[in-house]
């Protein structure tokens, strides 16, 4: 259980001054990533908001050593990074114990870069990869990803006349990374802080590659104003739209369990990428969100349960 | 040591004698034997390099460039689609001034596909930023190799060293090796100037460059590969001393009394060498100049080498898709507007896809240069040598 007297009192990695929008979680969560690591780290980060936002030359955000190489490959960066350490520590030129912390949105983990994730975690590169997942491409303008839930609208899932919204459901990326058998893998969100450090933590300590999944609300992509942006965050858990749980050795355990399950329109109906299903002619996209949710919190009560 | 090697054998062998920290690479065709003898000299223990063994070309050069950003000496081996799908970070790699190494075995560019050489797909990355350099053979395969890790550091630009695919790749040929503790010795180790892995100086590595800075970052790289051919020749006169094989920017070949002469690179330089003593022994002056180091251009050298001829036939296993002809020729032309002296000129594309150019082929060119010479006028300025129905 990590103290927020303890936290508030280190020096910050991730400093203030960048360029993101009030109430962008994104940044939130790399602050809170970056707080929670007990250890010196590096950190990579794919093209995206955070990248963009946080490092305009000549300025940088990043008080702890940082590369970006380009959109999809912040995987395969980092497992350089870190095989360069192995390498250069067995060589007795990097005397320090160091952590390796990999950042990519949505669209550079879900999409462009699922590849490069997949091999890192394969070849088990000892990184903790974070991915900040706001649900769409937010950094070009809102398109839709893989990673864009049911009836949501996007720029290239608008809600039409027609066709109201994103088509599709979510990819469950998370079990996709649970598939690979990492050390350790996570839902987190930054409403529950302290949830999140501790997932941290205990990937950063866990002898192999780790992936935590952060649901980030974008309060402009997803239309709500910016100071929700925290309650945003909690509902998705409340809702189970999002639920936080962990995978290691193994055995899956839900960390944050709602009291009472809320329905998923509490969740939506503060934000304005939903505002047309609430207005259209059948709740069918509402439904088939609302079923996929139940399903997979479900199935995951059950894994838990094991 | 004196040994008979395959090209991909050669640079296997260089790559193991280098040591490096890191390689991350995946296989491809005719490059795979390179990765796979290099994976061997990882599990057999006689490198003490991390292998990453990506999980495509793509992910390779990207892990290069996050472990050369570490301060480590990397290296990679590809060709063709490899270094296609590597198209896009062999910028970056480029413009964080990384001197990562590629052993790029050349191959042609689908579509159609074919395994077979020709140049098109390092001539496709020539505007990268990385410094190029063809081989004419296994022992300059091997020797390249080696220099090419001085070099790129030296130069804080990457390096791709070139063998012709199948041809080079795997064809055996007499090595002569240098021993293995010479190689690191005469290397020594990377000294990177900035490193991810120095947590108490953290630096930011690829920010995001606007308007206001991008333009004079760009320019230092566009000065640094100004000044890569200076870097070059030391490093070939060091190599040359200490080793005993002394390598030219531009290979000139019989050239000092040449009338007419042929330009090529890669190992069509060998093939023509054959041919230009075969028709020196007829009394025919023909010359040979082959181009080594492809980027940077090396102008000066290369004017020296062809403005004297009366005739050039430029030699490209390469097309540039412009209606102008192949990579070599334009760099010719575009040189030779400054000078006084020009020689008329021919551009033959030949080899594409692995086609094969004999010595024969090469004479019957000599004697089409020597009717230029003879009418004093060119009638067509590019043809497709050695294909059906031209």
């Amino acid at each position: 259980m990590a103290s927020l007297k303890q936290l508030a009192a280190q020096e910050e990695k991730f400093l203030g001054g960048h360029r993101a929008c009030a109430g962008c979680a994104a940044t939130i969560a790399a602050r809170m990533v970056l707080t929670a690591a007990e250890q010196p780290v590096v950190v990579g980060a794919a093209t995206g908001c955070l990248e963009v936002v946080s490092t305009i030359y000549p300025y940088s955000a990043w008080n702890v050593p940082y590369v970006h190489n380009a959109f999809e490959n912040v995987a395969a960066t980092m497992s350089g990074v870190e095989a360069a350490y192995r390498a250069l520590k067995k060589k007795g030129l990097v005397k320090k114990d160091l952590r390796f912390i990999a950042f990519g949105g949505d669209g550079g983990t879900y999409d462009i870069g699922l590849q490069a994730l997949s091999g890192m975690i394969e070849r088990r590169h000892r990184v903790l990869y974070v991915c900040y997942n706001n649900e769409a491409y937010m950094n070009t303008g809102i398109q839709r990803s893989s990673a864009t839930p049911r009836g949501a609208h996007t720029t290239t899932s608008p809600a039409g006349t027609k066709i109201p919204g994103k088509m599709q459901l979510r990819k469950n990326l998370t079990e996709i990374i649970i598939a690979h058998e990492p050390a350790y893998a996570a839902q987190a969100t930054i409403g529950y802080w302290n949830d999140l450090v501790t997932k941290v933590r205990k990937a950063l300590d866990a002898d192999g590659p780790s992936f935590i999944n952060i649901y980030a609300p974008c309060r402009l992509g997803w239309a709500y104003v910016p100071e929700k942006t925290i309650k945003v965050s909690k509902l998705s858990v409340e809702t189970c739209v999002w639920p936080l749980y962990e995978y290691q050795d193994g055995k899956y355990r839900i960390t944050v369990k709602p009291k009472g399950k809320k329905p998923i329109t509490e969740f939506l109906n503060l934000q304005g990428r939903f505002g047309h299903l609430f207005k259209w002619h059948d709740d069918v996209p509402i439904k088939e969100y609302q079923e996929e949710v139940d399903m997979i919190w479900e199935r995951l009560l059950r894994r838990s349960e094991q | 040591m004196i040994v008979a090697r395959t090209g991909n054998e050669a640079m296997a062998e260089a790559m193991r004698q280098i040591n490096p920290d890191v390689v991350a690479a995946y296989p491809i065709t005719p490059a795979t034997e390179v990765v796979q003898l290099f994976s061997k000299f990882v599990h057999d223990g006689k490198v003490t390099t991390e292998f990453v063994p990506a999980e495509s070309e793509h992910s390779a050069i990207s892990a290069c460039v996050g472990a050369s950003s570490a301060g480590a000496r990397v290296m990679t081996s590809t060709a063709s689609q490899g270094l296609a799908l590597m198209h896009e970070i062999l910028f970056i790699a480029a413009g964080l001034r990384l001197p990562i190494v590629i052993c790029l075995v050349n191959r042609s560019l689908s579509s159609p596909i074919n395994i077979h050489c020709d140049h098109s797909d390092s001539l496709a990355s020539r505007d990268s930023g990385w410094i190029q350099i063809f081989s004419e053979n296994t022992q300059e395969a091997y020797d390249s190799t080696i220099m090419a890790v001085k070099i790129a550091e030296k130069a804080l630009l990457p390096a791709m060293v070139t063998t012709d695919g199948f041809i080079i790749s795997h064809g055996m040929e007499r090595v002569e090796m240098v021993d293995d503790d010479a190689v690191p010795k005469w290397l020594g180790t990377r000294q990177a100037k900035t490193s991810l892995l120095d947590v108490d100086n953290p630096i930011t590595l690829g920010a995001l460059d606007l308007q206001d800075y991008f333009f004079e970052h760009k320019r230092s790289e566009i000065d640094a590969m100004n000044h890569v051919l200076p870097i070059i020749e030391e490093v070939q006169n060091e190599f040359g001393e200490k080793f005993g094989r002394h390598y030219p920017i531009v290979d000139e070949y019989k050239m000092d009394d040449a009338v007419v002469a042929i330009l090529a690179m890669g190992s069509t330089g060998g093939t023509g060498k054959v041919a230009v003593d075969k028709m020196r022994e007829q009394g025919k002056k023909v010359g040979l100049v082959r181009c080594r180091i492809f980027r940077p251009f090396p102008k000066d050298a290369m004017l020296k080498a062809i403005a004297k001829v009366k005739v050039l036939g430029i030699m490209d296993r390469s097309d540039t898709m412009s209606t102008l002809g192949g990579h070599l020729y334009n760099e010719c032309r575009s040189i030779l507007y400054d000078s006084n002296t020009r020689p008329l000129m021919k551009n033959f594309i030949y080899g594409l896809g692995g086609r094969d150019i004999s010595i024969e082929d090469i004479e019957s060119v000599y004697t089409g240069l020597f009717d230029i010479e003879k009418s004093g006028k060119v009638d067509e300025n590019i043809v497709y040598y050695g294909v059906r129905g031209e």
